[in-house]
Formats: C-alpha cells, structure tokens, sequence
C-alpha cells in the first residue's frame, strides 16, 4: 500500500437540524439531536486540527448549518486556520444582514440547493411551502455580493423531466456551477427508493440533455453530473476511496470517512471530543476498515480498476446485501448486480409516488 | 455571464473573485482553492497563474515568461500559456 496521504476536506455537518424534509436526504435516520450537537470551542479544534493534518477545504453542511448561530465564529476560525470555506445550504433562513455577516468572516462559496426548477414539484419534495421564492432571493443575496453560486439539483424520477429547466435555470441566477446529481440510495433515500428512482430508458435520455447542455454552455457554466450508479457498469469511485481524501463530522463530533457510514450497522466511529483528528485518521479501526486494497474480496481483489474505483460504496454493499465488506453491487461483475438491475426497473415501472419525510422520529 | 471569453494576447487576466492562490504545505505545492475543488499547479502553471495580475495584458506575461524560461520557444510559451488561462476561464476560475 502507498504510503498514507493527508485529508483534502472536512464536511463539516454542524447540525441534523433542517426546515426542509427532502426524502432523500443523505443525514442517517437516526438524527441527531440538538443537545447532542458539538458545542463551538470544539468545533474550532476539530476546525484547526484538520487544516493542520492538510485539510484545504472545509465545506459547512447540515441539516441546515445557518441554523446554528455561531456560524460565523466557525467560518472566522476555518478562514483563519487557512482553510477555503463553503456553505451548504437550502437558503430558505438567510437573510442580506446573515450573509453579509458569514462573508465578512471569511466565506468564499455557496452551494445552494433546490429540489426542483419550479415551486410546485420542489416546495413538494422539501415539504417546506414558500421555499422556493426564498431560495431565488438568496440566489440573487449572494450573487450581489459578489461570491461564486453553485446550484445543487438532486434529480429523480419525480423532477427529472425539468432537467433543462434546472439548468436554464442555474445560468439565469448567475450561478457559475450546477451540480445536477442523481439521488444516492443510502439512508432515507434509500427508504424512498420506490418513489425516485428512475427507469433506465430516462437515464439514457438524461445523460443525453446533460451533454448537449454542457456543449451549449461551455464557458458559461460548469455542470457536475453524478449517475444513479444502480444502473452503471462500474462502481463509482465513492469519496475517492474509503478515508484516503475526505473527513465527515457529525454534528455530535463523530469522525465518518463519508455522510453516510453511520449507515454502517456494527462500526463504530471516534468521537473528536474524546481522541485527535490526526490519531483517528491515521490509526483508528474505522477509518482502516476499508483503506487501500488488502480489505477487498474478490472480483475487486484482481480487478485492474481497483485503485480507480477502491472497490466503489461500503454503504451501498451493506445497503443491498448486508454486508459492507462485499463488493459494490453498482459494479457490474458483483454477483449480485442483476438483482439489484431488476430491483430498480422494477421501481421504476411501478412508479409509486408517496414519501417518507425526513423528520425527526419519521423512520420508525 | 452568458457567453463565452475567449482568450488572446490582449486579454487582462486575473483570478476570479474568491478563487484563492494558496500553497500546500502538506503536499509541498502550489493549488488554486476554488469552490468545492482544487487546482494542483505544477511550476509552469503557477509561472503563468501568479503573473496573471489582473493589471498586465498576456502579450506581457508572456513576454515576462521568456526572459524567465530562455530555453522555451516564444511559440510554445504563448500557446501553453492561452490554452491554460482559457481553460481556467471556462471554469470561471479565471477572469479577463
């Protein structure tokens, strides 16, 4: 194995605390509780002792992290540690006088998301009404000020049909990037599978609007696109490998090599109050669980691919077979693809349309 | 922004508005941190990106660059250097 590299970024999940109740949010089912949530001085530790283990980003996240009101502390603290600082957020609670504040102390990046292009099927998929008009007003609140806007589009077989429209409407905000990503099926999403999934015929038809976009704004807009890796030939490189780039804490101060470990029934993960963010990268059982390549079963373990794609999503092998430590089922050669093929065809034949919310004690 | 800039000798580039030239110590290297990604400068690209100062034309630069690379071409030099800074352009990491 190579010789061990520091992290890039920290997501930094401030809070499982959201207006919004997307069903196919990436935060566990289990959310956390507000009381539970880390308490400033030790976000900044956590903050310091990333940047000097050789973070270069950190990305404030949530739930809603503008729902927490030292956010500008941490963002003060971040710029000051050296780090390049981004806001995930739905901007339905940010207002001209928060924003000015968040820039002021260091704020370089906004990635906005909405679940639509239009307020009917987005304010639906939210469950949050009004959230649409509040979104565009912060849109414009952050393009005044000068900053760089990404708008965040997840699609699904629900809204996929307004996939021009997102992007015509990602150029008309002034945004300089639009990430349109297929929902991933961890977690709630996965629990709402049956009511987003696509067909692959609409996959197809997607891919080809992405591409003609890309061709017709070339120099006007950069469009990050991630597949729904059900129907992909090969997995996904999730997260660039299992802890070899990114750090994930949870708003309680767990330290997750992705959003979605927690998912990961039977591990358990280092908490940043109780040991460093260097120990817990380097030596802890989780972060090496599923490091480099000697972890990996076969077909991975003699695949020539192996270190492109690091053997693809631990949560989406336990997702469908109950086991982390299989091989990704996106992964063409994975004995169990084709049931996983059919299950999603099957879905989206069928075409149910009602959801599960995201709220605070909604998985049962 | 709705069209496309395209690059030449007259352009005045310079970094776009909160793109950030910073050194990695951790990796010995020179990166431009941009929203939720990050630009690994080899030596040359960071010749070029640090004289891009939003003041001096690319005629300029590129002339600059030949007295500090006297063994590179005149030619070569101002066709690396247009097809970077139009490629940084297009991801809006660049402005001229």
């Amino acid at each position: 194995m190579t010789a061990l590299e520091p992290p890039l970024a920290l997501l930094a999940e401030l809070t499982h605390r959201c207006p919004l109740q997307c069903p196919y949010c990436s935060n566990p089912l289990a959310l956390e509780k507000a009381a539970n949530e880390m308490p400033t001085a030790d976000w900044l530790r956590a903050i310091n002792e990333a940047a000097e283990l050789g973070c270069l980003q950190v990305h404030f996240s949530g739930g809603e992290p503008t729902v927490r009101r030292d956010l500008e502390q941490l963002i003060a603290g971040a710029t000051a540690a050296g780090l390049y600082t981004n806001l995930i957020t739905s901007g339905v609670a940010l207002d001209a006088g928060r924003l000015a504040a968040l820039i002021a102390a260091g704020l370089e990046h906004v990635q906005l998301s909405f679940q639509d292009s239009g307020a009917e099927i987005g304010e639906r998929i939210g469950g949050y009404q009004g959230a649409h008009a509040k979104k565009l007003a912060t849109a414009r609140l952050v393009r005044d000020a000068g900053l760089p806007l990404t708008a965040n589009f997840v699609v699904h077989r629900q809204n996929l049909h307004h996939l021009t429209e997102m992007v015509d409407m990602a150029v008309a905000i002034g945004a300089h990037r639009a990430e349109i990503a297929n929902v991933q099926y961890y977690g709630w999403a996965l629990k709402n599978r049956a009511a987003l999934m696509p067909s692959r015929a609409q996959l197809e038809e997607m891919t080809t609007t992405v591409a003609a976009a890309r061709a017709r704004l070339e120099g006007v807009l950069v469009i990050d696109y991630v597949v729904p890796d059900y129907y992909a030939r090969r997995p996904k490189s999730c997260m660039g490998g299992w802890g070899r780039r990114f750090l994930n804490i949870s708003p309680s101060g767990k330290v997750l090599p992705c959003h979605a470990a927690e998912s990961l029934e039977g591990m358990a993960f280092d908490n940043v109050r109780q040991r460093s963010l260097a120990d817990i990268w380097l030596r802890s059982e989780a972060f090496n669980r599923f490091r480099g390549t000697d972890w990996m079963p076969e077909p991975c373990k003699s695949c020539d691919r192996k270190e492109i794609d690091w053997g693809g999503c631990r949560c989406q092998a336990f997702a469908i077979t109950g086991d982390a430590a299989r091989t990704d089922p996106a992964c063409g050669l994975s004995e169990d693809h084709a049931r996983l093929v059919e299950l999603a065809a099957g879905e989206a034949e069928a075409a149910a349309d009602g959801f599960v919310y995201r709220r605070y004690g909604a998985a049962g | 922004m709705t069209e496309r800039t395209i690059i030449d000798m007259a352009s005045i580039p310079r970094l776009a508005p909160h793109m950030r030239l910073r050194h990695d110590k951790a990796r010995a290297q020179w990166t431009i941190q941009a929203p939720e990604r990050s630009f690994v400068l080899d030596p040359v690209a960071h010749a070029i990106v640090s004289r891009c100062d939003g003041a001096a034309r690319l005629d300029a630069v590129v002339a600059d660059l030949c007295t500090a690379f006297p063994d590179a071409p005149r030619d070569v030099i101002e066709k690396d250097v247009v097809a970077l800074v139009q490629n940084f352009v297009d991801k809006s990491v660049m402005q001229a």
